[in-house]
């Protein structure tokens, strides 16, 4: 089946199998390898990626499911000379990450939640991020990053390309 | 010169942000699933259903058939790929058992999830269509799940080991010194404590790379590992490959804690096929799959013993543990629950000591390490006892840990078990985590709740923890019958124009070695931070290293790029001091320049230097050209950090649910190189403790099916259960190495488990709940409530 | 994981989505959101032959008013039933509830009516169109519409009185007059509930029960007891009557029946007063 999916601001057209997960999508076929993978059951938000500009997660949406979507991947957050999105730059100045695997994830959901809310309290980002696991950081430097974040972009929300 | 002498750190001690995260944050990192590489062949294996059982037939036609499919194999099949059985580097006893464990199961199973064939597709869709379509005749035996069952060999699981026993071991220097003590002892403690199976749940799943080369025998293999040095010896004697022949990678990994300390089937099979097929191989362990099929951690029975006099001073500590080794012994295994074994006295000057371990194989995933290895499950028993004995003696827990603790005027310390702890303070952070926390008024609080009808019950639970890490010297291993060393290699290279290489034989993966290498160069070289690049986890760049487990990166591997960099200045010091015509005692170094005294315009800078060793036109005689240095650094002891932590919890009586209100934690890792860094180890590590005391678990039903293989039933907190942390150090330098630091890669999960599950039966004391078992889950607590209410005891268990 | 191959068939309209259901039936599984369905065909729990893609028929995706009841397109997202005005001032259990089930990222996908048809009891929606007494209207191209009580709708586990070629449409909601109050108990925000419980003041009080069965059930014996005046605590403690609840690794049998009486006493008193 043919698909066309609008990724990073890019029109994508591939015939792809029905049963092509959209993160086997992104990652193999268009090799768009920031998306990580991190379990088989939609809990640990890895995959997460922007779907017309709400987070999904990449594992549990299938590429014809997004035919015709605008996709962001953490490849299309940071500017093309480079420079970081204030999410990515809030999770480099608080160390908020370690290993970096669900990084990719945490900073879409990120991205996602503050569109929804832009000014979240700790425990709005708490609960904003439940459907993304970490192994390292004990969320500490994650909730600080986010609330960090949401203190620089002031509402601003729609730095997202797409 | 040591740093602890050194006023003047420009770059240690600063939390700068790490030089690795950009490339992780936009997603360029390479994991190895992200290495593309065309003509690659997919693995998927096929693994049995059963606990136990003999294989009677496997029958592969169908498989072969399914599309894509380029070729299939039965453990049979690829016998002859094997020079040796997969590795246990630990064999801790001269008779210890260890049956014969190859990548593929041959005539039998003994546990869900071994593997017994693999196939190989184009595609990786392709391959998990064809492993379906494996058919294997199975003959099932009883499962062995039960601890103690298997120790009873009621059914025995290696029929030719003739018991499940693997091994006894023991650590008891004064037998007698410990009889007496018990049989004079005003007060007696004696607990059972059961430390589940978890599992590790690194974010990163296992994957594997291997590629082999057009001609000449070679093969690069890229894998999700803690040990690319190790596995590249391991897979050298257990493929029959000339180790000189093998390049091993691990790329961007994804944290390990433990769980990548291995060398796995999947490694092995990958690269027998590539040897076979001769095309690059890959495998992506699914996250269902992993569950069965990597180390898990702790599972194991302790029963633990104080002697105390009437004040509650203990006299003598025994120890008696039932370890789970699971079907087979992975790489050190057996080991894992010894390296405890010298710490189950924790902070306390215990004057007599006894500790044995019996290390049982059942039909579950085999065991190995898990973040702390040992030290958490000592750290757990000692420290819940230590409650008891408060209980018993009738003091607080502040008071009991107040009177035993080793006090800070006898480090070194030689303990009955035979360590020497390096320094300490202990009394100075508890007394900074109980200001913290404002003991007295949450004491008062849950006597408030207490006298109220609240079913909303307060606790407040208190670890002194100590632990041993960066294993090390060579020669102690060596008495521990360890099979590898205890050393770091690295190699500081100033090039021609300044810039400066780090090789290191650590491999980091999520601990921040690239940024903390660097300012421990950038302080000795006075270069810039960002001018230091960082290599390693590639043999062919770095090939000499002992990885990274067991917070052994900083204190040996941090320790050598210092004593490296050290060894750069010396020989850049006798080329400035030949080209400036002075003596090298008349030369400053500051500033990254070497300067005549007195005669501050005559100067050298280190990048003039540099060029000066790399062309070698005016080097002083006999002197080897370039500024290179390498050190392999084997230390004298291990480090011991230490501290307190404070965990705050709500249990509410009606539903049995744990709130972690609180957490607080004082730690002390001697000097800190980067605060953000450890800062960051600390809390994770936090996390995955409180996750044991509350949340993980591996539950296996009766016929060993493993029931938590996705993380909808293996619970790994998120963000939504857990509490910011509040923070604080101390600091006591270790004397065992220049930089006067110590490791926490370990620390934060040694801590809490203990603070977190003495909160809880703190919060439940006074209902008369005494023991409790982990996960306090909820429907664990409120039976421990109900049991306790009933006063028919105070067992927790299910 | 990878699910098994299937032919995958995408509906435009709920017609081409009907005829597709008429001609595959049994074999095909209908995609909505998919947060229920591709978990367990990844997993090769579910291998259906035929997908049919109802996601993009924007004609099931709206929440109106009309007279004195909501209607909701079955398509309806849990994040638009979160957000929705008109449920947040006249169905508001609805619209919290829609805000615990999993995660953001779930709720920006699963739909209702998906939800509604997997029919999972430890789901929340199941139990909560229970309690408003709601009525499901499902479709088929053979047999045209037929509305279904939510009582009858669920009738076993994972298994609706939804026929091979039916499409679940529309849900439709009374209006409730009285407070609400729901209980979800679990170990982690994004967990299923371990047990859960809706309970809406109207004329009388529903309470309905989430994974107390094989099906959402409403506690009866609760509402009679409080139609007869009983304390929230007196008639709580009837919560689990006649329920044989499962037992797994969460909890046993016993300790959700006893859940059960402790959460109905708290949205009881929640909605009542102590």
């Amino acid at each position: 089946m043919r698909v066309s999916v609008k990724v990073n601001g890019r029109l994508y057209e591939n015939e792809v199998e029905g049963r092509t997960l959209l993160v086997h999508y992104l990652r193999g076929v268009l090799g768009l390898t920031g998306t990580n993978i991190g379990c088989d059951t939609s809990s640990c938000g890895a995959c997460t990626v922007l779907m017309d500009g709400e987070s999904v997660k990449s594992c549990t949406v299938l590429a014809v499911q997004a035919d015709g979507a605008e996709i962001t991947t953490i490849e299309g957050m940071a500017q093309p000379d480079g420079s970081l999105h204030p999410i990515q730059k809030a999770f480099w100045d608080n160390h908020g990450l370690q290993c970096g695997y669900c990084t990719p994830g945490m900073v879409m959901a990120t991205a996602s939640l503050l569109k929804e809310n832009p000014h979240p309290s700790e425990e709005e980002v708490r609960m904003g991020l439940e459907g993304n696991l970490c192994r390292c950081t004990g969320y500490h430097n994650i909730v600080k990053s986010v609330l960090a974040a949401a203190a620089t972009m002031d509402g601003q929300t729609e730095a997202v390309r797409s | 010169m040591t740093v602890t002498e050194q006023s003047t750190n420009t770059v240690l001690g600063q939390r700068l942000v790490r030089k690795e995260d950009p490339a992780l944050l936009s997603g360029e990192a390479q994991f190895v699933h992200d290495i593309q590489l065309p003509g690659a062949l997919y693995m998927a294996i096929v693994r049995s259903p059963y606990a136990h059982a003999r294989i009677r037939s496997i029958d592969l036609s169908r498989a072969l058939a399914s599309p894509g499919v380029v070729a299939a194999f039965t453990g049979s099949d690829l016998q002859g790929e094997w020079a040796q059985p997969m590795p246990c580097a630990w064999p801790v006893t001269k008779d210890m058992r260890n049956p014969a464990h190859y990548p593929l199961a041959v005539d039998q199973v003994c546990y869900v999830g071994d593997a017994v064939a693999v196939v190989l597709a184009t595609s990786n869709a392709l391959a998990q269509d064809a492993r379906e379509a494996v058919e294997v005749d199975y003959e099932e035996l009883e499962a062995v799940v039960d601890l103690e069952d298997a120790a009873s060999d009621r059914v025995v699981i290696h029929p030719e080991l003739s018991t499940n026993i693997s091994y006894v071991w023991e650590l008891s220097p004064d037998k007698e010194a410990v009889d007496r003590a018990f049989s004079s002892a005003a007060h007696i403690v004696s607990e059972r404590y059961v430390q589940q199976r978890l599992i590790a749940s690194a974010m990163e799943p296992r994957g594997v790379l291997a590629v082999p080369h057009p001609f000449g025998g070679e093969y690069t293999l890229y894998s999700a590992t803690q040990i690319p040095h190790i596995l590249r010896v391991m897979l050298g004697v257990t493929l029959g490959i000339p180790e000189s022949k093998l390049r091993v990678v691990a790329p961007a990994v994804g944290g390990g804690f433990g769980s990548k300390l291995n060398v796995y089937a999947e490694e092995l099979l990958a690269m027998a096929l590539a040897r076979r097929i001769r095309r690059p191989i890959r495998w992506h362990e699914e996250r269902s799959e992993g569950a069965l099929s990597t180390v898990q951690g702790r599972g194991m029975i302790q029963n633990i013993e104080l002697a105390a006099d009437a004040d509650g001073k203990v006299t003598a500590v025994r120890v008696s543990l039932l370890a789970d080794m699971g079907a087979y012994l992975q790489l050190v295994t057996p080991g894992v629950p010894l390296l405890g074994g010298f710490l189950y006295h924790g902070v306390y000057d215990v004057p007599a000591y006894s500790f044995k371990c019996t290390g049982v194989f059942t039909t579950k995933t085999p065991t190995d390490a898990y973040r702390g290895a040992g030290r958490p499950e000592a750290t757990y028993a000692i420290e819940r006892a230590m409650d008891a004995l408060a209980r018993k003696v009738g003091v607080d827990p502040v008071e009991i840990r107040r009177r035993n603790y080793i006090p800070s005027d006898k480090f070194p310390y030689s303990s009955a078990a035979g360590l020497v702890f390096d320094s300490g303070n202990y009394s100075n952070a508890l007394d900074k985590a109980l200001s913290l926390v404002g003991y007295d008024e949450l004491r008062a609080e849950q006597a408030r709740r207490r006298s109220s009808s609240s079913t909303k019950h307060l606790g407040i639970g208190i670890s002194s923890y100590v632990e041993m890490c960066g294993l090390a010297p060579s020669r102690v291993l060596a008495s521990l019958d360890y099979s590898a060393g205890g050393w770091e290699s690295a190699t500081v290279r100033v090039l021609p124009t300044g810039k400066v290489q780090v090789v290191t034989g650590t491999s980091p993966h999520g601990q921040g070695h690239e940024t903390s290498w660097s300012m421990i160069v950038a302080e000795k070289l006075g270069v810039s931070f960002d001018d230091v690049e960082v290599l390693h986890s590639d043999t062919a760049v770095s090939p000499n290293g002992m990885d990274t487990y067991g917070s052994r990166s900083l204190s040996v591997g941090g320790t050598a790029v210092w004593l490296a960099s050290e060894r750069v200045l010396d020989k850049a010091r006798a080329i400035a001091a030949h080209q400036l015509e002075v003596a090298e005692e008349d030369l400053e170094f500051k500033d990254g320049s070497f300067a005549v005294r007195g005669t501050p315009d005559r100067s050298m800078p280190l990048a003039a230097v540099a060029f000066e060793a790399f062309t070698a036109h005016n080097l002083p005689d006999g002197m080897e050209p370039t500024l290179e240095a390498s050190v392999t650094w084997d230390p004298p002891n291990f480090t011991f950090p230490f501290g307190t932590h404070i965990a705050v919890v709500e249990v509410d009586e009606e539903t049995g649910k744990v709130q972690l209100l609180r957490y607080i934690a004082v730690d002390d890792c001697g000097n800190q190189i980067n605060p953000l860094i450890v800062e960051g180890q600390l809390e994770g590590g936090i996390a995955q403790g409180a996750a044991q005391a509350l949340w993980e678990e591996a539950v296996y039903d009766d016929r060993g099916n493993l029931l938590t293989t996705t993380f909808a039933d293996y619970l790994v907190p998120s963000a939504a259960e857990l509490p910011s942390m509040e923070m604080a150090s101390t600091v006591t330098p270790s004397p065992t190495n220049p930089l006067g630091v110590k490791g926490v890669g370990e620390a934060g999960t040694i801590g809490s488990t203990p603070a977190v599950m003495n909160a809880v039966v703190d919060a439940l004391s006074h209902i008369g709940v005494s023991n409790l078992d982990m996960p306090a889950s909820p429907q664990r607590v409120w039976q421990a409530i109900a049991a306790a209410r009933s006063g028919s005891g105070s067992e927790g268990r299910m | 994981m990878i699910p098994a191959a299937f032919e995958y068939k995408r509906a435009g309209s709920v017609d081409e989505a009907l005829s597709l259901l008429r001609e595959y039936g049994d074999d095909a599984k209908v995609l909505a959101g998919g947060h229920s369905l591709l978990p367990l065909m990844k997993l090769r729990l579910a291998t259906p032959s035929v997908l049919v893609d109802v996601g993009r028929i924007g004609e099931l995706s709206y929440i109106s008013l009309d007279g004195n009841e909501v209607a909701i397109g079955a398509l309806s997202r849990h994040r638009d039933l979160q957000t929705s005005e008109l449920l947040i001032s006249r169905v508001p259990i609805l619209a919290h509830v829609a805000g615990l089930i999993g995660d953001p990222q779930v709720r920006h996908r699963g739909t209702i009516g998906g939800s509604l048809s997997h029919g999972d009891p430890a789901s929340d929606l199941p139990a909560v169109i229970l309690a408003l007494g709601g009525t499901l209207v499902v479709r088929s191209a053979a047999r045209g519409e037929r509305r279904i009580e939510a009582g009858n709708f669920w009738r076993g586990f994972l298994e609706t009185a939804l026929e091979p070629d039916e499409l679940l449409c529309e849900i439709r909601v009374p209006i409730p007059e009285g407070a609400f109050s729901y209980q979800k108990f679990n170990r982690r925000a994004q967990d299923w509930a371990i047990v859960g419980v809706a309970a809406q003041a109207n004329h009388s009080v529903a309470v309905s029960l989430v994974n107390m069965a094989a099906t959402p059930v409403r506690a009866r014996a609760v509402e009679e007891a409080l139609s007869q005046g009983a304390s929230p605590a007196d008639a709580a403690s009837l919560a689990a009557v006649d329920l044989d609840p499962p037992s797994d690794i969460n909890g046993s049998s016993e300790y959700r029946r006893h859940l059960a009486t402790v959460l109905v006493r708290r949205s009881l008193e929640e909605i009542l007063g102590g």
